[in-house]
């Protein structure tokens, strides 16, 4: 059974619903949390900082890649311009009932973002152990990377230094 | 490294695998429960979490029937008389704002201000071990805060003990409904709602409208008085002839001034992009000296501020009233971490506050003398939390559930915007609007209390500075 796991996880990532089923199986070790970056001021941005969990599971250009394409996504929800001005005047006008048949355009990009990142997740995160959490299911907070450790190798494996995240038993 | 404060936590617990596996049996017997069902702020929620209201929205009545009633009056003793005199534009006018003024009204009220959901029990953790102490379980460590650079201005953001996350900046934590809201402008009684970054605009132009529409109100019944007092015998049989004008005058007079003077201050704070809060507290007012003034979130241009503010792009609620919760999450788990709330509690205030005793209980490792601690808002508790330390914002639930309701009774009673007999000028009104603020509003029973949290100005997270 540990084999199995292992080489699913290895070998068949493209099934995303198989990572979510194993892990059960797969026992979660640690969890990393990106913060938000507040530099620019309260839009939504990412620290781009590398965990040093990560280092010897994922490369530091994927990495990198991911948040800088999640905060470029963030910053196009948030931008204002002209088309955000519009959508608020022509809402102010029909007393905000507009937005019961309309979607805005942050909902638009959301979408956009959930599909960003469960694509992530089959290519590049779930071959490597690592699941990517939608930040709009933390409160817009943090990036949660979970990182699954193979049950049967976690003895050796479990080198995170992290208290809460031990599963040996 | 001993961490007593989490050892609880354990992730082994939010995996699906060892609940899932002992109790197929239950998932099929409860019905899929939606996450507003367990939410842990002091929030109602109606429309099967469509709609969200602060607990203690006792005024919304008061002021939607106000609104009606005046309206109403008007419509049926006014409008008749002037539309025979004058035009038929003007009950039209009329009508038209009436709608606008509730719609908004309506919008403000039952739109999430921007709660933001707390933290996970493995985000608290992370955040724990990122500021890590000496690990004593004696006594609570000193505030947390942390400094960051927003546009090369230092800011600092707040540990909330309740959320248990550093606040994002601009945020704070309203103390009335129990949660932290982003652009936290103030909490408002008579809209029933806190007042943040989702439903500001709705809120402005609420009170925009509702200038417009008393002002028309008071100018039509004037007119009306006058030609009618022209037409028969002098002004007392006027008065006599149309009764509910004289109703509608007093009520207009009143609210006018409130209003007009509300919506000129809110209008300087669009413009000026800051919110009620920081302005009362002079966060950015230079009080701390020239090099740490002024507004980071200003684009020092008064148009694009009121555009950003107005007319911005708007954000998507956080606390996805309307999910379901999975199972395994429903079903309290073994390790009890402090965010999962037994959800079949029913929400009343006795629970929260045996809740927020038990996480007290959880935190300290303390006996029973805690359930001291649950009471009616006795002021005399607020030296026994400064000793103890406890999570000064745990107590606070303790203090505004317990005399929730006396708060209520002085949030109508002080003057808040719309019927301060005495608030017209813009000092006064800040001071109506400083009893808004819960962090004050709570500070009023204790005298502890209400030192620190003025000295502190956020409330009760970082009053509680012991021993010093």
């Amino acid at each position: 059974m540990d084999i199995r796991c292992f080489t699913v996880l290895i070998f068949c990532p493209t099934q995303f619903h198989n990572l979510q089923e194993l892990r059960h199986s797969a026992s979660l070790a640690n969890k990393v949390f990106i913060q938000r970056d507040y530099s620019e001021g309260t839009t939504c941005r990412f620290q781009t900082k590398f965990p040093s969990e990560l280092e010897s599971r994922i490369e530091l250009t994927l990495f990198e890649e991911t948040v800088k394409t999640l905060n470029n996504f963030y910053a196009e929800a948030e931008k204002i311009g002209g088309q955000s001005y519009l959508e608020g005047c022509l809402a102010c006008a029909t007393a905000y009932l507009i937005f019961l048949c309309m979607e805005t355009r942050y909902e638009k990009v959301l979408k956009k973002i959930a599909k960003y990142i469960q694509e992530q997740n089959e290519k590049i995160y779930a071959p490597r152990g690592l699941l990517i959490t939608d930040p709009i299911e933390r409160g817009m907070r943090v990036i949660e990377i979970s990182i699954y450790e193979d049950r049967g190798s976690s003895g050796s494996s479990s080198g995170s230094s992290s208290v809460s995240g031990s599963t040996a038993r | 490294m001993k961490n007593c404060e989490y050892q609880q936590i354990d992730p082994r617990a939010l995996s699906a695998s060892p609940l899932s596996a002992q109790n197929p049996a239950e998932k099929k017997v409860q019905r899929p429960r939606r996450k507003w069902e367990a939410f842990p702020g002091k929030n109602r929620f109606f429309c099967d979490g469509r709609l969200i209201l602060a607990r203690q929205n006792g005024v919304l009545p008061l002021t939607l029937g106000l609104i009606v009633v005046t309206s109403g009056l008007f419509f049926a003793f006014d409008c008749p008389f002037l539309v025979q005199h004058l035009t038929v534009c003007i009950p039209m006018i009329g009508g038209v704002l009436f709608l606008f003024v509730v719609a908004s009204l309506l919008r403000t009220s039952f739109t999430d201000p921007g709660i933001l959901p707390r933290a996970t029990a493995d985000e608290a953790a992370d955040i724990e071990r990122q500021i890590d102490t000496s690990g004593s379980s004696t006594y609570r460590p000193p505030p947390r805060t942390k400094e960051i650079l927003i546009n090369q201005q230092v800011v600092k953001l707040k540990y909330c003990f309740t959320c248990k996350m550093f606040r994002p900046p601009r945020t704070s934590h309203c103390s009335l409904c129990d949660n932290c809201v982003e652009r936290f402008d103030h909490h408002c009684p008579w809209v029933g709602n806190c007042v943040g970054k989702r439903n500001y605009r709705y809120f402005y132009s609420f009170i925009i409208s509702l200038s417009f529409l008393t002002s028309f109100i008071f100018g039509c019944v004037i007119t009306h008085i006058t030609l009618r007092s022209q037409a028969g015998k002098g002004i007392v049989q006027a008065i006599q002839e149309s009764p509910a004008s004289v109703v509608e005058l007093v009520i207009c007079f009143f609210s006018i001034w409130s209003i007009l003077g509300l919506s000129g201050f809110h209008t300087y704070l669009v413009a000026s992009n800051l919110t009620t809060n920081e302005d009362i507290k002079g966060s950015w007012s230079g009080k701390r000296g020239a090099e740490e003034s002024g507004n980071p979130y200003t684009y020092s241009n008064i148009i694009t501020n009121c555009c950003v503010t107005l007319c911005g792009p708007m954000p998507p609620s956080l606390i996805d009233r309307r999910g379901f919760l999975p199972p395994d999450e429903a079903i309290p788990a073994a390790a009890a971490s402090e965010m999962e709330l037994p959800p079949f509690t029913p929400k009343s205030d006795a629970n929260m506050c045996t809740q927020s005793t038990k996480d007290v209980l959880e935190r300290m490792l303390h006996s029973s003398d805690f359930h001291g601690l649950c009471p009616s808002g006795n002021p005399k508790t607020s030296p026994l939390v400064q000793e103890v330390s406890s999570a000064p914002a745990t107590a606070e639930p303790y203090l505004s559930s317990g005399c929730s309701r006396q708060l209520a009774r002085q949030a109508v009673v002080d003057p808040c915007p719309l019927l301060s007999p005495v608030a017209f000028s813009k000092s006064n009104r800040r001071d109506s609007l400083h009893s808004i603020n819960p962090a004050f509003r709570l500070a009023s029973p204790s005298p502890t209390l209400s030192r620190s949290a003025l000295v502190l100005g956020d409330g009760p997270d970082i009053g509680f500075i012991p021993q010093h």
